[in-house]
């Protein structure tokens, strides 16, 4: 099959704009994110993960293939599999057909990612476009500079592991053709439902409040004798803002790409101009990872309230922008 | 973010690979650049790492000293906790935490041995001893 790779920050937003340019809507990256809504911030202390609260910079697993049905009239396929050996002969009755199959998977068992990243999440998005003659799937992970092929064995795996988010071999592709969107429609929507998720959440852990709750979180945090785990608390808030592919910043770097797109799209250079500043919330919120990261390593003293400071300050600016926003959407 | 600041400074855990980010240039516009790796990304993506290897070799300690089964290290070895390998293996956490009693674990069935060896990806000979 003819395929073209290209390297993107985030597995999702990268499948999906991948499969769009294969069925001929070339979309960016930051555009599939901006359209879907996915930007987001919610703190889950009942999710635990090794222990850890979850927080997440963005929208659940699948928000944004879902998301984007609406706006492209694009309808899409899931396909799940309660047994193993019926989902891998699907996968191939695919592949043969030629069809790009997007598959859900556990980054554990991917053979080709650095071993350090290899932990048991099981959101993690790719695309199988073929077959080696050795029976190794051809694959496209949007996070990886170049294609890569994983044995069969590994796949399997990956796309029938258990636990949290299981992908219970998840595999979805369009059916019909994404057709190029009324932009004067779908951009406003697509923004105004942003500005809700993090200003009208009723939950106060999700959106700006839920960056609040955070801090009032990591304020409490011990540094006598549970300092590990403190620093194991606030390492893992940073892990999930920049390690899991975020384009850095908890994702604002990819949606004031999508703002500058949406500007020239709609000829409204405000967006323009509110897209610098969340570029500049961006480069606060690698502020806080950075001071944080010092903190871990016993650069500067732990001292949690220092950094629950700044993720107040990063809330402030966060909800004034959305504000704003939201009168120029 | 400037382009020219996206760090270029390694990341050991990234094993050579570099990461798109996204970054300003020099007409304002925000695009891709390959990033070679950020000492902040590397620091927490080491300690998490270092943990479960602490936890590891905890293990392997009292493996050795009689006081655990080897599945309890396999399970960190294999970067699971007890409600992953629960969920994994489908056998109940409070079993699982009886099979790391070594007396009872010496005794468990073949079957039940598979359970957990195919849950973890290991053969049942990798699962009986530790490294």
């Amino acid at each position: 099959m003819e395929f073209q790779h290209s390297q993107a920050s985030h597995c999702e937003s990268g499948v999906m704009s991948a499969m769009l340019r294969h069925h001929g809507l070339p979309l960016s990256e930051p555009m599939t994110f901006g359209l879907s809504s996915a930007l987001s911030f919610a703190y889950l202390p009942i999710i635990k993960i090794n222990g850890l609260p979850l927080v997440a910079y963005r929208m659940p697993p699948k928000a944004i293939i879902k998301g984007l049905q609406k706006p492209l009239g694009l309808k899409m396929r899931f396909e799940t599999f309660g047994n193993p050996a019926a989902g891998v002969t699907r996968l191939n009755e695919l592949l043969d057909q030629g069809k790009l199959v997007g598959l859900q998977t556990s980054v554990f068992w991917l053979p080709y990612l650095p071993e350090d990243l290899r932990f048991h999440f099981n959101a993690h998005n790719v695309l199988a476009f073929g077959r080696e003659a050795s029976g190794d799937y051809r694959l496209s992970d949007p996070v990886a500079e170049t294609v890569v092929t994983c044995p069969p064995a590994d796949l399997q795996r990956a796309r029938f592991a258990k636990g949290a988010l299981a992908p219970k071999g998840l595999l979805y592709y369009p059916v019909g053709t994404p057709q190029t969107p009324d932009w004067k429609k779908v951009l406003p929507a697509a923004i105004t439902k942003t500005t809700r998720i993090m200003l009208d959440a009723p939950l106060p852990i999700i959106g700006v409040r839920g960056i609040r709750w955070l801090a009032k979180a990591i304020e409490k945090l011990d540094t006598g004798a549970d300092a590990a785990h403190s620093k194991m608390f606030i390492g893992q808030v940073v892990r999930m803002q920049e390690e899991i592919g975020t384009g850095g910043g908890g994702f604002r770097f990819i949606y004031a790409s999508f703002l500058q797109e949406a500007a020239d799209l709609l000829g409204r250079p405000a967006l323009g101009g509110l897209a610098e500043q969340l570029i500049d919330i961006g480069d606060e919120w690698r502020e806080f990872a950075l001071a944080t990261a010092r903190m871990i390593r016993d650069r500067d003293p732990l001292h949690p309230p220092k950094l629950a400071d700044k993720l107040r300050a990063i809330a402030d600016r966060e909800q004034a922008f959305f504000r704003d926003l939201r009168r120029a959407a | 973010m400037l382009d020219s600041e996206v760090p270029q400074e390694g990341n050991s855990t990234l094993g050579g690979h570099r990461k798109a980010m996204y970054a300003r240039g020099a007409d304002g516009k925000l695009h891709i650049v390959q990033s070679a790796g950020w000492e902040v990304e590397e620091i927490v993506t080491r300690q998490a790492v270092d943990d479960l290897l602490r936890l590891t070799e905890e293990a392997r300690q009292r493996v050795l000293a009689g006081q655990t089964s080897a599945l309890e290290y396999h399970m960190y070895r294999v970067r699971m906790d007890v409600p992953l390998l629960a969920q994994a293996s489908g056998i109940w956490q409070w079993r699982i935490r009886r099979h790391f009693r070594p007396a009872i674990f010496a005794r468990l069935s073949p079957a039940l041995l598979a359970t957990y060896a195919d849950a973890m990806g290991l053969s049942v000979e990798q699962l009986k001893k530790v490294d």
